[in-house]
This record gives C-alpha cells, structure tokens and sequence, in this order.
C-alpha cells in the first residue's frame, strides 16, 4: 500500500508548493482510503457491539424480575404437628405433601376474598397458579421456627412459571391451547390479582445467589451456587498458575540459555497457547479423575483443568512483560555488583509488574468464561446442590460453573429457562467486567516511567 | 606482578599496575571481535579506549568487568589479572568482582527509584552499611563524590529518572562509587550528554583519579586529549598504539593512530 517514492522522469525544480502534482494527490488519496477503511471496520465493530450488548440486556434483564404472590398462610396445628409439643424432628416428618393444602387454601380464600370472579371453587385447583417450590420453603421456615404453627404468617410466595411468563408476556393466550400447564381460566384470575396488586413482580435475588432448580421450576433456579463453584476454580487457578507461570517465564526470559532446547519449550508454549480447551478438558479426565482419582464434577479439578490452559497465557504475556524492561536497568543492576536474581528480583520484576498482572487476570478472566473443558470433567449438567459448608466442600464436592450453568439453562425445554440463560450471561459479562477494570486499575497503579 | 610496559614512557610517574590483560581474544559467535590484545592499566590513572565505531573498545572494556557473561555468545579468551588475580579464574564469582570493578554505562541508567534508593542499593546488597546513619553517609559521600550532592541534598527522595541527563549521570557514577570499587570502568559516559554536562563528568573523572583507576571509552579525542594521562587506541579488534597521552595524540607511531587522530579514518 505504501509505496517508495518513484524517481520521476520530470524533474521537481521551479514547481510551486502551492499547487499539489499528481503524485501527491495519488499518494493523500490513498491515505484517505486507507484512514476510511480503518473507520468503516471501527463502526462495524461497534454496530456488533451493540447489538449484541442490546441482546444480552433485552433478554437478560427480565430474568432479575420475579412474579411474587403475597398470601397470609395459617398453619394448622393440627396437621403439621399433630402431637402439639412443637419438636423440630416432628416437624420434620411432615413432607412437602402436608404444606402444599395449606398455600392452596391460602390462595383460594385470598380470592374469594378479594372477590374475585372464578368458577374454580376447589383449593387444589389454584395449585397451576404457584411455584412446586413454595411448599418446600415454607416447610424451611417452620422447622426453622416451630413457634409459627398454629399461626397465620405473611408468605411471598413464587408464582408459577407460567403465571410468571405470562406477566412478562412470554406466554400468550393464543398459545394456550397447546400448554398442559395452564389454562384461560387460570390467566383471569391472574389478571384480576394483578389489578387488585395480589401478585407482582420483583427483584428477585435468589436469580443472584440461589441454586439451579429441575427442569418443572424454572422459576427458582439461580445462579449462585454455579458463580460459587467459578469462584473455588479462580482460587485454585490463581493459586497455581500465577506462581507457576511467573516462576517459568522468569527462568525461561532472564536465567535459560538460549538452546535449541530452551527454543523447543518456547514453541511449544506458544502452540499451548492456541490448543482447543476441549483438549485440556480431555486431559484433566483423564489425568485427574481417572489417573489420580480426584472427584468428578469437583472445582478442584476444574480449577486444575483450568490452569493447564491459562498458563500459557500467563507464560506469555509474562515473558512480553519482561522483555519491555529495558536492559539498561539489568546493567544498571548488574554493573553494581549485583546478583542475577537481585537484578530480576529488585529491578526488573517491580517495573514488569503491570504486565504481569494484566496478563493474569485476562488469563483468568478467559477461564471464568471457559465451558468446554468442564463437559468432560462433569461440570455441566443439572447439579443440585446446596452452598458448599467449608472450603474443602467448596473445591471438593460437585459443583458447575457460570458459563457450564448457562449452557445448561440454553439447553433445557422450557423457554422460561432461556431468559435465565440470558440473565446468567448478564451476571458472567458483569463478573468480567470487573475483572478488566481492575486489571486496568492494577496498571495504572504499578506503572512506572523509566 | 608484571613488569612496567615496553613502551617507553616520559614523564609520567611510574605507579603500580591495576589491571594486566594478556593475550586477550573476544569471540562473537564466529566473529573475531578483540584480537591478541596485550595492555596493562595503572592505578589511580585515566586511561582512554578510542578508537572508530565497532572497533572492540566497548567490547574489551566489559571483558575486564565481565559484563559479557550476560551474552551467551560471547568467549573470552586469554589472561585478564586485577591485582593479580585472574578474573577469568572459575573461582572467581563475576558480582564479587564487579562490586570491585564499577561500572558506568553510555546511556544514564537510574533506577526508577528515588535518588536515595539508587544510590543506597549497591551498598545495601553488599552490605556495606551497619544502620541507617551509615548508610545516610555513604549515600551523602557517594553524591559529594559524584559532585552532585549540591544539586540534589533537598530532594533526596525524589525519582532518579526525574534529573536531567548529566545529572542522571552523575547520580549514575555516585551510585557506582557507593559500593566503593577499585576500578571505575566508563562506556562513554558524555555522549548523551551537552558540553555543560560533559565538562562537569569530565572534571568529576579527574577527581575520581585520586582514588580509583579510571578506564573510560570516548569517542572524542579531545576528550580523551582533556582526562586521560594513557590512551589506547583501538582498530578493528586489535590494540594498534597504547601509550602516554600526549605522546599519542602528538607523536603516534603507528601511521593507523595518526590517520585516525587526524580524521582519516574512522
């Protein structure tokens, strides 16, 4: 694109300046085109940019929001203990089965008394209006507090997927016919709740900080524990390939000789580098759950997995870090009698230091999004599980992370799932986010001139 | 020890021999970069490389630091002693001996780190100083030495890369006489720097001389013509002329130091 300057055959004495020739219109023509080549793939980028970032939100957004019911719940006495000495462990041999009565009369007098217009008469009708989930919450909260039986108690209770998305407008009359779930008649008393501010919809933080839930209970599932599991993997990642992946670029950039060997590793580094994750993820099974027995489905070995493939990343950005310390400041160091790991240590570490950490966040900001290693090591699926109660729990016992939890909400039937996937997304974007500022913060703080 | 060099010399005092190279060949991979080169280095002297670019002073001056070890290709072959000693010996740990040999560079090279801190480093890994009261004095005699101290006593903890550029060479060379070393080697230390600065390094090098062995590479003439009492003159990796100053640039026997020193070649 840029030429050399041709000798013409004209000579160039005795023209003007004023007037630009030929070969000077050419050449500013050119730069021109180049400059608005660079403008038009500039505003592609952001034109995608935005439309993806309006995607994500449009979709995402609604997934923080949550159709409550407000209901006053008596809690009978006389059938949630029946022996009327208020023992927990009592308490405890009434299933979900024994409370799922009480939230439908709940619900069925608090319409009747609201006057609203029905031909359903029966409690256990109102039971498509409310989530699967509400008797296993309110049965948490009496056996944590025996002293409500026999009371009547303010509950929010979850509404039922369906009742949800037909709030948000993900489910449309027209399509009831098909659904086995709901029905018109249900959707009026719905409409009639919502004019009478029965049932609302409202941030809900258990989208945030819960657990996944099946497949029947879109409506309770969360992210939290998934974001738990991300977080014992980042411990394990950063705890190993920090360390590892500095210690190995300092010997490779400072102290190896240059060899054929040494030449060998560094290719091999950087071809690492652009190895599929899929095949780490076919490595840890292999190596740490069927050689060395780890459990599957453990962050601790995700964690490992996920070391494996940023420490190239972590290697290379390291060795960039440290060959951009001039190498006045090791003679410097060296010409005063200093040893070569004081020169590295005192000198040149501090000042590659911003390099460094960049690197390593965005390495771990690349295995926070990371999904198909942990296909193969039994990260991804429908793990229930409850917050891990210590920090062995945490890196031990099975969990998913982020990303594997929003491949697995985009994979599941019902399309109530496919907003939550959308919301995950959200959250992970903001985890990232995060991430890059405070890589960008460390920069600027430990950046020095020289 | 050795014997004084064959070249006859005038009038200059006869002192004791620091460093005495024998012998010396630089290998670059293939390249032959110092051939066959013989010189002996007197105490409290200056003595002046010159020679045209790419001719091996450079080269030679960090054989006698062992600054070339940092090279993976580079050899030296031959017999270098300080004292001496070879330093060349593989008991010889290369930091001992440039904590004795310093070693100022051609570009000004702080540490960015505050004035003090450059200067109190060589002395704090070589453990020089007991405390901090010792160690305040060997920073303030180090900067005195570097005849910078005045400019610089107020603002002590401000960054060594905020000074200008003689000032940053002058720290330069205060930083390297802090861990008090018997030889001062110098890589053209003016030549980024304005005649103001350079007359101001060229003065500090004639003080240094009362102390130290000063070897310093320049690429001017009348530089090594204003601090040096022996000059060497370098041509394509071999030591063609070394001798007393004066009689070099005024009397050179070898027609090659004449062509240079008058501008022929180079």
């Amino acid at each position: 694109m840029t030429d050399a300057s041709m000798p013409t055959d004209t000579p160039r004495h005795g023209k003007s300046i004023m007037v630009a020739d030929a070969h000077t219109k050419k050449r500013n023509a050119s730069e021109k085109r180049f400059q608005a080549y660079g403008l038009a793939a500039i505003g592609a980028g952001v034109f995608f940019l935005l439309v993806l970032l309006g995607a994500i939100l449009s979709n995402g957004l609604s997934a923080f929001q949550q159709t409550f019911i407000e209901v006053p719940v008596y809690l009978d006495a006389a059938k949630l203990d029946k022996n009327g000495n208020r023992d927990p462990e009592d308490l405890k041999k009434v299933s979900t089965f024994g409370y799922n009565p009480l939230i439908q009369n709940a619900i069925l007098e608090q319409v009747q008394a609201a006057g609203i217009d029905t031909p359903l008469d029966k409690a256990s009708e109102m039971k498509a209006l409310i989530s699967a989930s509400a008797a296993a919450q309110l049965r948490d909260r009496v056996i944590a507090n025996p002293d409500l039986v026999g009371e009547t108690v303010d509950f929010r209770i979850l509404a039922a997927s369906r009742v949800d998305g037909y709030l948000k407008g993900r489910v449309q009359r027209e399509d009831l016919a098909r659904d086995k779930n709901i029905d018109a008649v249900h959707l009026d008393i719905v409409d009639q709740m919502r004019e009478r501010g029965l049932l609302a919809k409202a941030f809900n933080w258990e989208f945030v900080f819960g657990a996944d839930a099946s497949e029947s209970r879109p409506e309770q599932a969360g992210i939290g524990i998934a974001m738990l599991g991300s977080f014992f993997m980042m411990l394990v990642v950063l705890a190993l390939a920090l360390p590892i992946g500095v210690a190995a670029s300092i010997y490779l950039e400072e102290f190896a000789p240059q060899n054929w060997f040494t030449d060998l590793i560094e290719v091999n580094i950087s071809n690492l580098a652009a190895v599929p994750s899929i095949v780490f993820g076919i490595l840890g099974l292999s190596v740490f759950i069927q050689f060395a027995g780890l459990p599957q489905s453990a962050p601790l070995v995700g964690g490992l997995v996920l070391t494996l493939m940023t420490l190239p990343t972590i290697i290379i950005s390291t060795r960039a870090a440290l060959k951009a310390v001039p190498p006045s400041i090791r003679d410097a160091a060296l010409g005063i009698g200093a040893s070569k790991m004081q020169s590295v240590f005192h000198h040149v570490l501090p000042l590659a230091m911003p390099g460094i950490l960049t690197g390593t966040i965005i390495g771990l900001a690349q295995a926070l999004g990371e999904t198909a290693p942990l296909l193969l090591i039994g990260m991804v699926g429908y793990i229930a599980t409850n917050a891990p109660d210590g920090l062995v729990e945490g890196f031990m016992s099975p969990n998913s992370a982020m990303p594997a939890q929003i491949y697995e909400w985009a994979k599941r039937a019902d399309p109530a799932y496919y907003e939550r996937a959308w919301g995950g997304i959200i959250i992970l974007l903001v985890f990232l986010l995060s991430m890059n500022i405070i890589a960008i913060i460390l920069r600027r703080r430990f950046e020095r001139r020289w | 020890m050795y014997d004084a060099p064959h070249t006859t010399e005038r009038d200059v005092t006869q002192t004791e021999i620091k460093i005495a190279a024998k012998n010396v060949q630089v290998y670059y991979g293939d390249t032959h970069a110092i051939k066959d080169v013989d010189v002996q280095i007197e105490d409290k002297t200056v003595t002046a490389f010159i020679g045209p670019s790419g001719c091996g002073k450079s080269t030679f001056l960090r054989t006698l630091n062992r600054m070339n070890d940092t090279i993976d290709i580079c050899r030296v072959e031959g017999d270098i002693r300080i004292d001496g000693e070879d330093i060349y010996d593989k008991r010889v740990d290369p930091v001992q001996l440039r904590a004795k040999v310093g070693m100022v560079f051609q570009k000004p090279n702080p540490f960015p780190k505050s004035i003090y801190d450059n200067v109190a480093y060589g002395p704090r890994i070589h453990g020089l100083a007991k405390n901090k009261t010792d160690l305040d004095e060997i920073v303030e005699r180090a900067l005195k030495r570097g005849a910078i101290w005045n400019e610089v006593k107020d603002r002590l903890h401000a960054p060594g890369t905020g000074l200008s550029g003689g000032q940053q060479q002058r720290l330069c060379i205060a930083r390297a006489v802090a861990t008090e070393p018997e030889v001062l080697l110098m890589d053209e230390p003016c030549s980024a720097l304005d005649p103001i600065a350079t007359s101001q390094v060229e003065e500090l090098i004639d003080e240094l001389r009362k102390d130290y062995s000063v070897v310093i590479v320049t690429h001017s003439m009348q530089q090594a013509a204003r601090v040096s009492q022996k000059t060497a003159f370098f041509h394509l990796g071999n030591l063609v002329e070394y001798g007393e100053t004066g009689k070099i640039f005024t009397n050179p026997e070898d027609p090659r130091t004449e062509s240079y020193i008058t501008g022929r070649i180079g």
